[in-house]
Order: structure tokens, then sequence, then C-alpha cells
């Protein structure tokens, strides 16, 4: 019998090894995602055990703990929240948090893996745990021109610093008030909760990040990228110019937004297109140039992969496997062709930074309790879309879009303004979403700066790029470079 | 065994094998047991200070008086079982009183005090257990007297599994069926009684039976199988735990029996081809089950899906089983400390998910030292399987062991994700007077078969 006695003991052996390891797998390899899931109510109440840390920008809170008398001790508040909800977001005392207070949860806390020997340490010498603090990059003078020259419009402005990547301002309107939904008052919190989300607005939604939108002319820029890093366009490129294009294969027919041709004579150059942004000759460019070959491009811009800046940015789409007439269509912005603010602010920052493409990134620094650095975030090369030839040559085209073209309503009295308009259409009686994309100095990009109009900027289809969004961008330029 | 049998043939005072004198075993073992009663009362302490912020008397004195009887069943070892294996009683004494301090700490974080609360009626149990176990060690002086109750063992052991169902008498408590009302003591389980009779009854009946379970018949596949003949033990009981499942819902208790046939079976006959079959007829049971009992069903859907928000949301879903993992994520590998964390948001965070709850506030050191217990529990009555001389009292006390192992895979594993969750307690953690009786009924039946072992000639029976 001590044979199959053996054999049983292994079994045994067998059967608490298998506990060993699903007890491991639990509590050391999973805990971290179980500890992040939203339905760990566990993790909501230790967050409110902790004085969670602070969001600064420049310095002062946007977001902060204050003692509370109830049983959760502190009260989430924000400062000027409106301003920055869509960076904040918000952290409810029975829900999903969003924002930064999602996305930083762990530092916010104090339980991310690089705090573990501050909190062995505070449970050392019987001190209080407390999360730590972050900084973001915001700007708060760019941040609140952003806010300002938005005015009523629902849309979003997205301000970067083409050389690192940093989000200088993340406007989105119409915004929300964060601290209606942080109460300790479950019943208060849900009724501010449904209405916010029966706002057909959606001022819940961050659109710098989250709205996906045909970008229209804007996208040109990644199409004349495209054509010159080609190596077979030059801007004087001339391409024949008709008041109306029919694709190969299709009977549906293109013309320039002015409804005529492109300028004067036979045939007009890459320049003039991209000046006067007209769609007819872009539609014979991308047909010449090939899904493939402008999907590439768009891709080393961000389409088609979505970032962490740490909160998600919705993934931008240029869609694989088009025919010719859909890649005419694409080749102004159009057809199934989306991009969030944030995706097209790379477009502009990747130019203005002599082709290299940075990382989008929000935050600067996670700060511990006594306010040492715990983490510091450098400047991350996301890879080079362009060559530096490439892109001076598109900032020249740019600068005269603004100086002598379709952008001209950005134009600021004493520096070279480089931009792009664009009007796109949400089918064909829905209003237009206006765009304005582009950077200043010209000469020395200080900043990157898109200007997102949706709903046709209250002006259904009457409204266009250069009438709503680049009066925008021009307010905001002037305000960050006057700063 | 020739250890054994050679210490026996020596004067007991020559130091050859010095563990095996009975003065030093008794030494050992009440030096284990005061290691065991301080940890239990530290871990009391630290509920306290953990969840209270301040020291409590009373379940002290509570926990005092459960020492007093522990130290009590350990003289009685000392006059009717010297030879007794000392592990056991310390590492019993140890579990149990790590889970009244579990039970203990979710009474506060509930805001029980008094009779309702469970950690003074556990501890009540816990008295009443080990009296039993008392009992069970003066009454019975030489296993073998078991022997001769084989039948009897067997008819009580079924008679208690199916009381539940009785009309009036049984109680069904979260869908399953294996409770029964006693006055207004509370509720027993008495299929945790019932498993030491089924224990007893299958040692009885294979050893007799084993030379006919033994023979081989036809060659399938390349491996021999039983006779057709033979077949019918392991059909009763097959049926037996299909009915369990059927009837009283209880997917654990069967399985727990089942395997515990299987695994005598095989001792007894050696013959792997008992374990195919009965896997195989086990499993052909379960899979039918799971497609035509909604319940099973359930069990296998929120096993496999844990996480999805359908699932978790659905009635009867993987809530628990959710809140269990997120507790233990929350131990992490050190745990919160006693009183610290809180497992009472886990539903029955003091029976079925006690494990879940210990790994919360003692972390995965915590369950490795628990689980290490069992292992080490699990591992002397395996020995004394090992040691024994006669067959009954071998199978027997790996029977025992083995329902212990058992058990612990079963529900731990059930905690964690390893196979469906089924309710079944935890042995001696978990609160519940039915299981803390049969488990120390079990201890004290581990601690006479050792004792024999070490002081009986080599015998066959």
């Amino acid at each position: 019998m001590n044979r199959e006695l053996k054999r049983v003991s292994i079994v045994v052996m067998l059967m608490f090894v298998a506990l060993l390891s699903s007890t491991s797998v639990v509590q050391a390899f999973q805990a971290d995602n179980l500890s992040a899931d939203p339905r760990n109510t566990r993790t909501l109440y230790d967050s409110y055990q902790v004085e969670r840390g602070a969001i600064l920008v420049a310095g002062d809170p946007i977001a902060q703990s204050m003692p509370a008398d109830d049983d959760l001790k502190f009260l989430r508040t924000y400062t000027n929240p409106e301003l920055y909800a869509p960076i904040t977001g918000y952290i409810p005392i029975n829900g999903e948090p969003t924002g930064l207070e999602s996305a930083l949860n762990a530092e916010l806390t104090g339980n991310s893996n690089s705090q573990f020997f501050d909190k062995i340490s505070a449970l050392v010498t019987g001190q209080d745990p407390k999360g730590a603090a972050v900084e973001v990059t915001i700007d708060p003078v760019a941040q609140q021109a952003a806010w300002d020259a938005l005015g009523d419009y629902t849309g979003s402005v997205v301000v970067t610093e083409p050389a690192t990547g940093r989000i200088l301002a993340m406007v989105s309107k119409p915004s929300f008030n964060p601290n209606l939904l942080t109460v300790h008052n479950n019943a208060e919190v849900a009724a501010s909760y449904e209405a916010l989300l029966a706002d057909e607005n959606d001022p819940l939604i961050n659109r710098a990040i989250r709205s996906l939108n045909p970008p229209g002319s804007v996208f040109k820029l990644v199409v004349t990228t495209a054509a010159l890093e080609s190596g077979s366009y030059t801007p004087e490129s001339t391409f024949p110019n008709p008041t109306v294009y029919t694709a190969p294969g299709t009977t549906s027919r293109i013309e320039n937004s002015s409804g005529g041709t492109c300028g004067a004579g036979e045939t007009v150059t890459l320049a003039t297109a991209l000046r006067l942004s007209c769609n007819i000759p872009f539609a014979e460019l991308g047909v010449e140039l090939g899904d493939t070959a402008i999907r590439e491009t768009a891709e080393k811009f961000g389409f088609n992969s979505s970032f962490n800046i740490p909160m998600t940015v919705s993934e931008s789409v240029y869609p694989r496997g088009l025919d010719d007439p859909q890649t005419a269509q694409s080749a102004f912005g159009q057809y199934d062709v989306q991009a969030t603010p944030l995706q097209m602010a790379m477009v502009s920052g990747a130019i203005a930074n002599g082709g290299v493409s940075m990382a989008p990134n929000l935050v600067q620094e996670i700060l511990a309790p006594n306010l040492s650095a715990i983490e510091t975030f450098e400047p991350v090369e996301r890879g080079r879309v362009m060559s530096e030839e490439t892109a001076a040559t598109l900032t020249a085209m740019m600068i005269n879009g603004v100086q002598d073209g379709a952008a001209s309503n950005a134009r600021i009295d004493g520096v070279d303004v480089a931009g792009k308009t664009g009007t796109a259409q949400n089918g064909s009686t829905d209003p237009f979403t206006l765009w304005f994309t582009g950077f200043a100095p010209a000469n020395d990009p200080q900043y990157a700066i898109t200007v997102l109009v949706e709903n046709g900027g209250g002006m259904g289809q009457t409204g266009f790029g250069n009438l709503l969004a680049a009066p925008v961008a021009q307010k905001v330029l002037e305000a960050v470079l006057n700063k | 065994m020739s250890k054994a049998s050679a210490l026996t043939a020596r004067p007991a005072t020559e130091p050859v094998h010095r563990l095996h004198l009975p003065q030093k075993l008794r030494n050992l073992e009440l030096f284990l047991l005061l290691i065991a009663c301080f940890i239990n009362a530290s871990a009391v302490v630290l509920v306290q200070l953990g969840a209270l912020g301040e020291l409590d008397p009373t379940l002290v004195l509570l926990g005092a008086g459960l020492s007093a009887l522990v130290i009590s069943l350990h003289i009685v070892l000392r006059f009717v079982a010297r030879d007794a294996d000392p592990f056991i009683l310390p590492i019993a004494t140890l579990l149990n009183g790590i889970g009244i301090a579990m039970i203990y700490r979710i009474d506060i974080a509930d805001k029980e005090s008094g009779w309702e609360s469970a950690a003074v009626r556990q501890t009540v149990w816990s008295a009443l257990a080990i009296f039993c176990a008392i009992l069970v060690l003066l009454v019975i002086r030489n296993h073998r007297v078991l022997f001769r109750y084989t039948y009897i063992a067997g008819l009580v052991g079924v008679l208690l599994l199916f009381l539940p169902l009785v009309p009036g008498l049984g109680q069904e408590i979260s869908g399953a069926r294996v409770w029964i009302r006693v006055g207004s003591f509370g509720t027993f389980q008495p299929g945790e009684i019932a498993k030491i009779a089924l224990a007893v009854f299958f040692a009885g009946y294979l050893v007799r039976n084993r030379d006919s379970l033994s023979m081989v018949g036809k060659k399938i596949l390349g491996a021999r199988f039983p006779r057709f003949r033979d077949l019918g033990p392991i059909l009763v009981v097959w049926a037996l735990s299909m009915s369990v499942i059927i009837f009283q819902r209880d997917l654990g208790t069967a399985l727990l029996y089942f395997g515990l046939f299987l695994v005598m079976l095989y001792l007894a006959t050696g013959r792997l081809s008992w374990v195919i079959l009965g896997m195989g007829l086990f499993l052909g049971g379960a899979l039918i089950a799971s497609q035509t009992l909604n319940y099973v069903n359930g069990r296998f859907t929120n096993w496999l899906d844990a996480l999805n928000p359908a699932v978790y949301d659905a009635k009867g879903g993987s809530f628990q089983l959710v809140q269990g993992l997120f507790g233990l994520a929350k131990g992490g590998l050190l745990g919160t400390g006693w009183g610290q964390g809180r497992p009472e948001i886990t539903p029955v965070p003091q029976s079925d998910y006690i494990i879940a709850s210990l790994g919360e506030e003692l972390g995965l050191a915590g369950i490795f030292a628990i689980l290490a217990l069992y292992l080490l529990f699990v591992a002397r009555g395996f020995r004394i399987g090992f040691a024994g001389q006669d067959d009954f009292g071998k199978l027997l006390a790996v029977g025992l062991a083995f329902v212990v192992a058992l058990q612990c895979f079963i529900v731990i594993g059930g905690v964690t994700r390893v196979i469906p969750l089924t309710g079944l307690t935890t042995p001696f953690l978990a609160a519940g007077g039915s299981s803390l009786v049969a488990n120390w009924i079990i201890a004290a039946l581990l601690l006479r078969l050792s004792d024999t072992v070490r002081n009986q000639p080599r015998l066959v029976v």
C-alpha cells in the first residue's frame, strides 16, 4: 500500500502547490490590476483614508483634499473647477474616477510602486500616509487664454510645446464643475451626474483627447508631408486645375470650397493649393500618392495609435485599404478620416519641431509629501516624421497660408504664424466642424496650437475655419507670446 | 515501520530514538501548544488594537478558557495516548485560534456582540469540539474497535448526509440544503460528521473487499479495467454524490466524498483504473449537471468569467468571488495587519471566505503559513499511513488526512479560482460548529491512530 500512498502524497503535494501558486498569482501578480478595478471599493475607501495628493498647476493646487468632518475624512475640492475639469477629471465617492484622478490614482493615493519604500518608512515612523502631489505641464496663462478665446463655442483648444511635447493648455467646452460630483452624498452626486450625462453637449467629455471629428483641410498638412517626403514632389509641382474633379472609377464629384478653380491658370502648384486650401489638387495628389503612402505618414504623426498622456487619448483614424475615390476624399480629411484635437496638435508640433514628433505629455513631476520629486517626466521622442528640410518647406508654406491665404485670421503683427485651417463636412446637412492648427513664432516655434470648434460654431454650414477657429488661435497665441 | 518495531523491542529508557520517547513527545507537544496559544492570544490582542484601538478583556478571558481546555486535552493525551503525534494538537489549536481571531475581527466590523457574536459562538463550539475530541480519545482506546462498526458507520454516514432532506428538519441556506435546525441552538451541518463515518466505513469496507476489487477484467485502450460485477460500490458512491449535487445542491460536499472514496479505493486496491473510471464518472456527472442544473452552470460561469461585468452583476453571479479576490489583492504580500483591512466587504467573510479575509489582513505570507500548517497536519496523517501496521488503520488515517487536504483544496482553490467555487468550510478556521466538531474528532482519531502505530507490534488484520 505504501507505493500507492507515496503517489497520493504527491497528489496532495500538487494540490497544495496549486494553492500556493494561485494565492501568489492573486496576491502578487494580479494584485495591481485587481486594486485598479473600478469595482474595488476597498481601493476607494482607502483612497479616502490617506490624504490624497494635490494636482498642481505652476505650484498652485487645482485639486486638493480638504479635511472633512465625516467618515471619509477628506473632501476632494477643485479650484477653478470648470477651467481645469478636462485635466483633473473627478473622483466620486461611489464610482469611477476620470481624468488625472483616474490615470494617476496610484500615485495620488500613495500606492504606486515607486512609493513603496515611502509607505514602509511612513509605517515605521508612524506618520499618517499621504499621497503624492502631481505637477502638471499646464501653463496657467495659456490655459486661461484658451478658455477665454474659445468663448461659447463647443470645442477644444490644445496648446503644446513643440520641442518637448508638454501640453501647456487643454480646454474643452462646455465644461462642468467636478466639485458637484465629489460631495459625500450619493444622491446628490447621482443627480448631478445624471444631469451632466443628459446634457446634449456632453460636458463630461474631454474633447481635446476624446472627440473624433473629420479633420478636413488641416489633414492636408499630412498629405503634403507625404508628398514632399516621397521625393517626387516639391511645392512647385503642378496639378490640373478644373472646377470639378471626378476620381477614377466613380461618378461622385469633388469641388473646391470656393466652387471655382484653385486660383487662375490651367494648372496649380502644391504651394498654392495648400495656401488657398483647395480640394481638387489634393484629391488628385492623394490618388497619385496612393492610400498606403498617406496612411504611413499619418501613422508616423500618430494616427491609428492611442497614447497615454497619462489619460488615454482616443485613436485618430486613417482607414486601411481605401480605393481611389475614397483616397481622393481622404486626401482633404473627409471620408472616414478622424482626428482628435491633440492629434492635430501633434501634427503641427512635429512640423514645428523640425520633423521630430514628441510624445504628448501632461505630467511634469510626481512630488512626495516632502515635495521631493519621486518621478520627473523627461521629453520622449516618438520618432522622426519628416526630414528637417521638409519641415522647413512646410513651415514656409504654412506661413504663406496665414499671411496671404485661407488662414489669414490667425495673423499677428510682428510675429510669423504658421497655420492651416479646416472646415470639415459631417454629412450633407449637419453643421461643419471647424479647425485651426499651427504654431508661432514660425522661425523659433514655442507654441503649437490646435483649435476645434464643433457644431459649426453655431453657424451651421455657413461658418468656416478661418472665420471662427483661426481668431481663437490668434487670441491665444497673442496672449502667450506677450506674456 | 522497522524503527517502530525496533523501539518496542528496546527498553523505553534507552535514548536511541529520542523523539519516540513518550515523555519527550508530550513535552514537545506542550511546548508547541504554548506557542500556539501565545500566537492566538496575540492575534486577538492585535485585532482589538487594530480594529477597536483599545483592549477589551472579555474575549481574552474566553481565549484563556479555550487554552485551558486544549491543555487539558494535552493532559488527557499524557495518560491515554502517550505516543501520539506531537504536532497534530498544536496545529489544530493554532488554526482554530487564528480562525476565532478573524471571526472576532469581522464581528467588530459588523458591530456584533454577545450571543449574536459569531466569535463567541465559535469559541463555545470550539470548547464543545475539543470536549468531543477528549471523549473520542477516552472512549476509543484502540482504533480497531471502529473496524467492527464498519457497516453501522456507513449507515450513519448516509443517514447524516441525507438528514437535511427530511422535511421540517432541513434548512436551506443560500441555495444549498445541507443544514438541519437544532432547536434554538442554531444550525448544524450533519454532512461534516458524515465524512468521518464514511471514512471509517470506506476503510473497513475496502479492507474487507479489496481482493475482489483488485481483480482485473478486460483491457481497454491499454488500461486494465475492473470486472463489471465489481462496479457496484463505486456506482453506489457515485449515485450518492450525484444525489447530493441534485437534491442538496452542494457541489463541494459531493466532490469531497467522491474524492475521498476514490483515493481510499486506490490505496486499497492499487488499481489506477479505478481512479480513471471514477474521475470519468464524476466529470461526466458534473458536466451533465452543469448543463442541466442552473446553480452548477452558474458556478462554472462565475469561475471562468468572473471579472465580466455581466457575470459580476448577475444574481448569484461572481460578486462574492471577485470581492474575495479584491480582498486578497488588497492584502498583497504582507497584508494590511490584523484589524486594518476591510474583509467585511466580502459576503460571508467569516465562513466560506475566511481564507480571503485572512489573506487580506495577513497577506500572502500569512496564507503560506496557514497552507504550511495544513500541509504539515496532512503530512502527519500520511505519516501514520506510512508507518502503520494494519491496513484498516493505515487507510483510515490517510483517508481522514486526505479529507482535510481535499477540503482545503476545494474551498481555497474555489476562492482563488483554481476550481469553481463551492461552499465548504475551511477546516478549523471557518465559523461553523459542525465543521469544528468534525475536524477536532478527526484530530482526535489521528492522535489515537498515531499512538497505536507507535505502540503496537506488527499485526496483520
